[in-house]
């Protein structure tokens, strides 16, 4: 059962009728329906095609929350192997919205950290929709201090709704733990890449993707604030999500402008979630590239490219 | 010992503070309601003499109340692009800068100065909660790297105060790229070896808090300031729970261990001063009226480090 957004809701209804047809020939075989049903695929098609090409920004937020968009373990099960979970910030306990440890990534040993949002109401609760707690951030301090220390690239999957906002998570420093890992990010002399898989939440991204190369999929977004929440402070009105969406300018193609994001990695037509393994597939060739872009540099270099990258950004605009 | 002899920061300094404030003009605390002399509040760094509420305090006047003397050079802050993404909400971005900026006297959010504190030489960097609520943008984030980088060029320590709601959402996720562009500079003055003091005053959120704003040797606070990531009003409408008595309020985070003093504004000049001092390997501070530093002030009153 496809989950549909709601500006699929036509797609839905011809997608259902040629499933309805198929259906009826099923139970009689006298039927003849094929190619009333091609017809309707044809138009299906068609109108996925349509509907995909020019996403506005905001429904580029619903396809990068997709429920059934490849989640960060979807990734590191199928980019990874001998994939070995840590655990634990060595202070209060252990985050489940982010996961981490040691792998291989095309036979070399890596460290992977991301963001994991679940898949049914039991994983999202236990993830916490992604929205890690200080315990998160300093688990992936922790990986990364590891990483430098066995000169292991690391490699982030970013896809959060922002940092917890929570009475325990502020009270066990919320904001120092995203402000260290962000630091730990620009410190360490090993390749950091980093893909945005869905959504880039403000702080909580950063925390991750403050890396030497950048990459987005086609359809994720990257943003200072949730368009709802910008809408709320600036419109007064929350509702008005579509215009702070295209305000923010929070798209990966806009991102590429801006030189924020270092590539944009192409999704099947429909979005990620309408062709897993090939989204997957796509972004461990990205990985790959991003890696070898870097393997030839010492840590020295590493960091200070990093450093000179972030300094820099915002020498550019976007086009009028 | 005459290497410090001299400074009037208190006589000097009400003189600043003084010029533009008119005398028999009164104002109500927003905290206790006691009508208070503008006079008074100004002598007393905006402080209420009542119950000690710490109001807004500009970054120029802070400034003044601060260096000896009331005197500091101005940092020149390198110009961002000014509309980056061509924002619009209700108003356009320009729109909305221009009135700030009308409103305030102040060409953006943050001040950065140089020169002395009880005879410590120190860069000072300070954001202005009246300037957009302080937010942070690309300015801001220039204006925290030049510090560092004229710190790093002096051998200076630097003290920051900040003062945001968080980041500005207009200049979208440049204003996101101030958290890693900040944290660099935090790093060149742990590179060279110098003191990074951060004096949170209220409010500071979001990702002010979240990246130079937490990331001090030593983190001190104004007393009720509110320093939290997420406001109270968002955890609220999340974990749909009444937060505690003066949570993410100054003394709350001292006793969960996230600051290291709480100090009222103005104690904080000498407490910095000390502070820079023995973090800085320099003699005991000479309290006291002393004349005005400049030509006058014998040579060799900032001794170089050990
Ligand atoms: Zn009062």
């Amino acid at each position: 059962m496809t989950h549909y957004l709601d500006f699929e809701k036509p797609l839905a209804e011809i997608e259902g009728k040629a499933e309805e047809l198929r259906a009826m020939a099923r139970a009689n075989k006298e039927m003849d329906i094929e190619k009333e049903a091609a017809a309707l695929d044809r138009k299906a098609r068609d109108m996925l095609a349509d509907l995909y090409k020019k996403l506005t920004p905001w429904r580029k937020c619903q396809v990068a929350r997709h429920p059934e968009r490849p989640h960060c373990r979807d990734y590191i099960d199928a980019l990874f192997t001998e994939y070995m979970p840590l655990a634990g910030d060595r202070n209060f306990a252990d985050d489940h919205a982010v996961l981490g440890g040691v792998a291989r990534f095309d036979d070399k040993p890596v460290v992977v950290i991301g963001h994991e949002k679940g898949h049914d109401t039991q994983s999202r609760i236990t993830h916490n929709f992604g929205m890690a707690r200080p315990e998160g951030y300093r688990k992936a301090v922790r990986l990364m201090d590891m990483a430098d220390r066995f000169g292991l690239p690391v490699v982030t999957l970013v896809d959060t709704p922002g940092a917890y906002p929570g009475k325990g998570a502020e009270e066990r420093g919320q904001s120092e733990a995203i402000a260290r890992s962000t630091e730990k990010c620009l410190q360490i002399g090993v390749p950091l890449v980093s893909v945005v898989i869905g959504e880039g939440g403000s702080g909580g991204a950063v925390a991750f993707a403050t890396a030497n190369r950048v990459a987005m999929l086609e359809h994720s977004v990257y943003s200072v604030i949730s368009p709802e929440g910008c809408a709320s402070i600036l419109w007064k009105d929350s509702e008005k999500m579509r215009e702070a969406a295209e305000a923010l300018r929070l798209t990966a193609q806009d991102l590429l402008q801006l030189g924020v994001c270092d590539r944009v990695i192409p999704e099947p037509m429909g979005g990620a979630h309408r062709d897993r393994k090939a989204t997957i597939d796509a972004v461990g060739k990205a990985i790959g590239v991003m890696l070898k872009d870097l393997s030839a540099m010492d840590g020295k270099a590493l960091v200070t490219a990093r450093r000179k990258k972030f300094l820099a950004m915002g020498s550019k605009g976007l086009a009028a | 010992m005459n290497w410090i002899t001299n400074y009037v920061r208190p006589r000097i300094n009400s003189i600043f503070s003084r010029r533009e404030t008119p005398e028999n003009l009164w104002s109500k605390c927003d905290s206790c309601g006691t009508m208070l002399f503008h006079r008074e509040i100004s002598d007393n760094l905006n402080v209420c003499t009542n119950c000690g509420h710490h109001m807004h305090i500009t970054p120029r006047d802070r400034f003044h109340a601060l260096f000896d003397g009331g005197i500091f050079k101005e940092v020149a802050v390198p110009e961002p692009l000014p509309d980056p993404l061509h924002f619009r909400d209700q108003k356009r971005y320009p729109d909305r800068m221009r009135a700030a900026q009308k409103q305030t006297g102040e060409k953006e959010a943050m001040l950065v100065g140089i020169g002395e504190i009880g005879r410590t030489p120190i860069v000072a960097v300070a954001q202005d909660f009246s300037f957009m609520g302080g937010s942070m943008g690309m300015y801001v984030g220039n204006a925290i790297i030049a510090a560092a980088e004229e710190a790093v060029r002096l051998g200076r320590p630097l003290i920051l105060f900040s003062a945001a709601g968080g980041a500005r959402m207009q200049e979208g996720i440049l204003s996101l790229m101030q958290m890693p562009r900040t944290t660099v500079a935090v790093q060149m003055l742990k590179e060279a070896g110098l003191p990074y003091i951060v004096v949170l005053t209220h409010p500071t959120t979001g990702g002010v808090t979240a990246s130079y704003a937490m990331l001090g040797d030593v983190q001190i606070a104004e007393p009720n300031a509110l320093i939290c990531f997420a406001g109270p009003r968002v955890i609220e409408q999340t974990i749909r729970e009444k937060l505690p008595e003066g949570f993410q309020r100054a003394e709350y985070l001292l006793e969960h261990g996230m600051l290291d003093r709480v100090i009222d504004r103005r104690k904080m000049r000498d407490e910095l001063i000390v502070l820079t001092r023995l973090l800085m390997k320099m003699p005991p501070p000479v309290w006291g009226e002393l004349p005005a530093p400049g030509d006058a002030a014998p040579p060799g009153q900032a001794p170089a480090q050990p």
